[in-house]
């Protein structure tokens, strides 16, 4: 396959050995300077298909998804299921082999169910990417994570990193935890217990049911989402105590090292998580994160799809 | 018509019996066993079942069968749900209520019960719903389920989540003395919950469901067949806690029963990394831990029955994503085998003790008149061959469906052949 991945999908960051991920985030460090340049155009992919098939809303996956394959030269179609034929029952299964039908080389999908990726890498001939399958994975956002993170700091052996919110329900923790072990980071956790999935410690995950304590000596403090669902399911009593007791403000901020990096996978709750200072605050790397996302995405694109043109000719 | 099984080696636990016999069937019934029969005279039989180096024993008894019939014979129908039975070696079955309509009257009961006379291969035993339409709010009209033929009373698929309810349906359930089968689970804690809580489900991201959910269940209900002093069973019994809880009622006198399937003992939690729908089903796979306490439980017997939850799902609710594939998997044709392969050479289990709980313990404990080769018993003999060794095949299943985690295994342990009542209804080929 040339200078490509040499694998057919992307269904999860455990998949990845170490040398992949290097691959990977080398190939995004050429491919983030076409962001720079005035006509942001390489002709890498051109003849490629690529579908974004959104079984739940995303600005900065989809949206970074498509500027990736289109600056790449790719015809890329995106269908968000809300008004596809998904809405009339049709399964995922023949979904997946209606567009198969239509020969697309590359399907990005992100879907509420764990799993669904599996399901299309084992029916299509196209490259699959899982862009978020239920709380299971989200490799893209962990290979961008790591790729901002070594932007910031040469080495990532060693580097201890908070992981703070509701973990149970995040495919971002998960994906980072298996990342970051991967390249021997030392992974925390810390949230409301009633959000901390058992046995993690069993993963070599540290625990910490207070904030305080995790972020004390952390290089790299990411913050979760907290969703508003679920307050309702009994897991916290409102986002005021949440933000409270976990909430990463400027006096926490206090307490964490001189050059703590923040980071936040995004959309962030202003107030809630995250303080809006500190979101725009100078230790802030979330926007890095959002860059990022884009040249890694081209980087994955051109690894799994690109490889071949090269080949071919 | 009578039937000459020559030569077997019989293994019939409810009488003590393991010797080389022979086994005569006379119209129905097990006429005589006896050793080098036909010396002892009497008309020539019509049939010769050579049984030589095989193991004749009673025909299997499963307490838990969907049959699916009525309402989703897309997926199973008493023809062919009885038929895998047959296959599987089990000549009674009882079949459960969550059919479509629910049988919580009498016109279902005999509906079940006519379909089986005419079309079943194998005995079938109903067994009524608890409430009405299995809502959980009223009680059906137990009298008249036991009246038309019901043996048990559940609402399984579902647990009776009301204390007020599950004690009056215990209380009632008295008149008749028959067993209340509680599906032991809280739904709240269940939530949307697809596997086991443990450390597969962490890693997965998958929605847990904790061993608490069953256990919480299961204490309740002990305390109120304590109260009532009526005949409690717990399916499907899949945990640990829930199995400690069952030791220390029976220890205490009380009569409480259970059952378990054969993949609660054969696979654990991790098959769920696959993302296989077959992996998937209610009670969850659980861990290893919760594995070994079943094998233990089967092993002292605090366990009482092999039951197979046989569950026949349709393609279409198990190709899709594991989040919202039916809960289920078929098992009447690999329980004997996975017995065999996990209970006896996993030396958990001796062959003897394997038949017992597949025979003569879920007859007794549901008090039905199976289970056994005494003479003047039906005629519901399995023929065996315990060291054989086969390939679990989907593909070749009498079933109607198709949705078990087995397929490819090799199993050692195989059914040569089923008589009911007599009546060859199921041989293997060569």
């Amino acid at each position: 396959m040339g200078t490509g991945l040499k694998r057919k999908d992307l269904l999860g960051i455990r998949d990845l050995s170490v040398e992949e991920i290097n691959l990977i985030l080398d190939t995004a460090v050429s491919m983030k300077e076409i962001a720079s340049r005035d006509i942001k155009k390489v002709p890498t992919l051109r003849g490629k298909t690529i579908i974004n098939l959104f079984y739940e809303p995303s600005t900065r996956t989809r949206t970074s998804f498509e500027i990736a394959g289109k600056w790449m030269s790719a015809d890329v179609i995106n269908i968000s299921t809300s008004s596809s034929s998904v809405v009339k029952g049709e399964s995922l299964k023949d979904t997946g082999l209606t567009l198969q039908a239509m020969h697309p080389d590359v399907v990005v999908i992100r879907h509420p169910a764990a799993g669904a990726p599996q399901i299309l890498a084992g029916l299509l001939r196209a490259s699959i990417i899982n862009a978020g399958d239920g709380a299971h994975e989200h490799p893209t956002q962990a290979l961008l994570d790591l790729f901002t993170i070594r932007e910031k700091r040469e080495t990532l052996a060693g580097l201890k990193v908070a992981i703070v919110g509701d973990i149970l329900h995040s495919r971002v923790a998960r994906s980072n935890m298996f990342a970051m072990q991967k390249m021997g980071m030392q992974v925390r956790v810390s949230g409301p217990p009633t959000m901390l999935p058992r046995y993690l410690d069993r993963l070599g995950v540290e625990v910490f049911p207070r904030v305080e304590p995790a972020i004390a000596d952390a290089d790299i403090i990411m913050m979760l989402r907290v969703q508003l669902e679920r307050m309702g399911a009994g897991l916290f009593p409102t986002l005021r105590e949440y933000s409270k007791l976990f909430g990463l403000n400027l006096d926490r901020l206090k307490a964490a090292k001189r050059d703590v990096l923040i980071m936040h996978p995004g959309p962030i709750n202003r107030g809630v998580e995250i303080a809006p200072e500190v979101a725009d605050g100078p230790y802030s790397l979330i926007l890095n994160q959002v860059e990022n996302g884009l040249a890694i995405r081209m980087a994955l694109l051109y690894l799994l799809a690109g490889g071949q043109a090269a080949s071919n000719n | 018509m009578r039937i000459l099984i020559e030569g077997g080696r019989v293994i019939d636990p409810a009488n003590n019996v393991d010797d080389v016999l022979d086994v005569l069937i006379e119209d129905r019934r097990i006429a005589a066993l006896g050793p080098q029969w036909p010396a002892r005279g009497g008309p020539a039989p019509d049939r010769v079942l050579d049984a030589r180096g095989k193991v004749v024993c009673p025909g299997f008894v499963d307490l838990h069968v969907h049959l699916r019939e009525p309402g989703r014979e897309d997926m199973e129908t008493i023809a062919t749900g009885t038929r895998a039975a047959a296959r599987g070696g089990f000549t009674s079955v009882c079949a459960m209520p969550n059919t479509t309509p629910v049988n919580d009257n009498q016109s279902v009961t005999e509906f079940i019960l006519d379909r089986a006379r005419r079309e079943g291969a194998v005995n079938v035993f109903p067994v009524g719903a608890i409430t009405k339409g299995q809502k959980g709010e009223e009680l059906a009209e137990i009298g008249e389920l036991v009246g038309a033929g019901c043996v048990a009373i559940s609402d399984d698929g579902k647990p009776v989540m009301n204390a007020e309810i599950m004690r009056r349906a215990l209380e009632y359930a008295s008149m008749f003395a028959i067993p209340v089968i509680q599906h032991a689970e809280d739904l709240h804690m269940t939530g949307t919950g697809s596997m086991h809580e443990g450390l597969v489900s962490t890693e997965l991201g998958i929605r847990g469901i904790p061993a608490a959910s069953e256990a919480i269940i299961v204490a309740r209900d002990i305390l109120l067949a304590e109260l009532t002093g009526s005949h409690y069973h717990v399916a499907h019994v899949s945990t640990a806690e829930s199995i400690r809880l069952i030791r220390e009622a029976k220890a205490k006198g009380l009569h409480v029963t259970c059952e378990a399937t054969p993949h609660h003992f054969a696979i654990t939690d991790e098959a769920v990394r696959s993302f296989s729908t077959n992996t998937k089903m209610s009670p969850p796979l659980r861990s290893s831990r919760h594995v070994e306490a079943v094998k233990s439980a089967l092993k002292d017997g605090t366990i009482d029955a092999i039951a197979t939850d046989h569950a026949p799902h349709t393609i279409q609710d198990k190709e899709v994503e594991f989040d919202y594939a039916a809960n289920g998997i078929i098992g009447l044709e690999t329980a004997f085998g996975l017995g065999m392969t996990v209970l006896v050479e996993g030396e958990v289990l001796t062959l003897n003790q394997l038949i017992a709980r597949l025979t003569c313990d879920p007859a007794r404990i549901f008090t039905l008149p199976k289970g056994t080769l005494s003479e003047g018993a039906d005629a519901d003999v399995t023929i065996l061959d315990p060291t054989r060794e086969w390939v679990v095949d989907v593909k070749k299943f009498a079933s109607k469906s198709r949705n078990s985690p087995f397929h490819g295994w090799k199993l050692r342990g195989e059914v040569l052949a089923t008589i009911v009542g007599g009546k060859v209804v199921w041989e293997l080929e060569g």
